[in-house]
């Protein structure tokens, strides 16, 4: 269950699934998936470690090189899960609670 | 963690019950329903319409920043009853997706906590089962905005 939950951790993040999105079409080395962001190169790292642990990357040694690919099966998976619309209500919640905590009746 | 928001959609019906817990007395939430400019805040959508009563009715629209219209809903209340219940329909307008009943219930747990319960029916399993995935598209979709994005900022 704890697996299920980062797996939706991690595609929430922009930057995860745009990352997805790239080596969806090809696999690539970390140096040239960090090339398409502006982030520094560490966060990259950082994102591709979450998204290799949920299995949604799988890392391939490719001579001196590693490269990432998507798992698709797992990523069937995520898509068949009703958890970003559970997210976006609880989003939605989370605000609406912010707001009335500090609601002030109108003079 | 217990999750303080649930979505209980079983396979092969074509309803879907959402259910939260807040820390607020019952009389707060059911304020955020209702007031407009609070609706406004935690929907992220204007509200051009909020009749609170039997009969009434409400339009939402929400535009970019470019101030095109991306997003418009309306709907008819059917029943209003202050601090426990709406029923409404809602429809989201120029999308292929027909009309749905909602019945939303406001509990009192305790003088600080409430409960909401919203009830959903729509026309059919399968608009129900798009509707779920809708969020999902559009995380994907927003995903595909950033890389053309990044595309262009390369040209």
């Amino acid at each position: 269950m704890n697996l299920r939950r980062d797996v939706f951790q991690a595609i929430a993040d922009p930057t995860r699934r745009a990352i997805l999105l790239l080596v969806a079409s090809q696999s690539m080395t970390a140096g040239a998936i960090a090339s398409n962001f502006d982030t520094a190169r560490p966060t990259v790292s950082k994102h591709l470690q979450i998204l290799t642990e949920c299995e949604l990357l799988e890392q391939k040694q490719n001579g001196r090189e590693i490269h990432y690919h998507i798992n698709a099966t797992k990523m069937k998976e995520v898509a068949n899960f009703i958890e970003p619309f559970r997210q976006m209500w609880d989003d939605r919640f989370n605000k609406l609670e912010d707001i009335m905590k500090n609601y002030k009746p109108k003079a | 963690m217990k999750r303080k928001t649930e979505v209980h959609a079983e396979d092969g019906k074509q309803e879907l019950k959402i259910t939260r817990e807040f820390e607020l007395p019952v009389e707060l939430l059911f304020k955020a329903y209702t007031e407009p400019e609070i609706v406004a805040q935690w929907m992220g959508t204007k509200v051009l319409k909020l009749e609170n009563k039997k009969h009434g009715s409400y339009e939402f629209e929400t535009s970019d920043p470019q101030g095109n219209v991306v997003f418009r809903a309306n709907g008819t209340i059917h029943e209003f009853s202050p601090n426990e219940k709406i029923i409404r329909t809602f429809q989201m307008e120029n999308t292929p997706f027909d009309a749905q009943l909602e019945f939303l219930e406001f509990e009192k747990l305790n003088d600080d906590t409430s409960k909401l319960t919203i009830h959903i029916i729509y026309k059919s399993v399968a608009l129900r089962d798009q509707t779920l995935q809708l969020p999902f598209a559009q995380g994907i979709n927003m995903a595909h905005n950033r890389l053309q994005e990044i595309v262009n900022n390369l040209k």
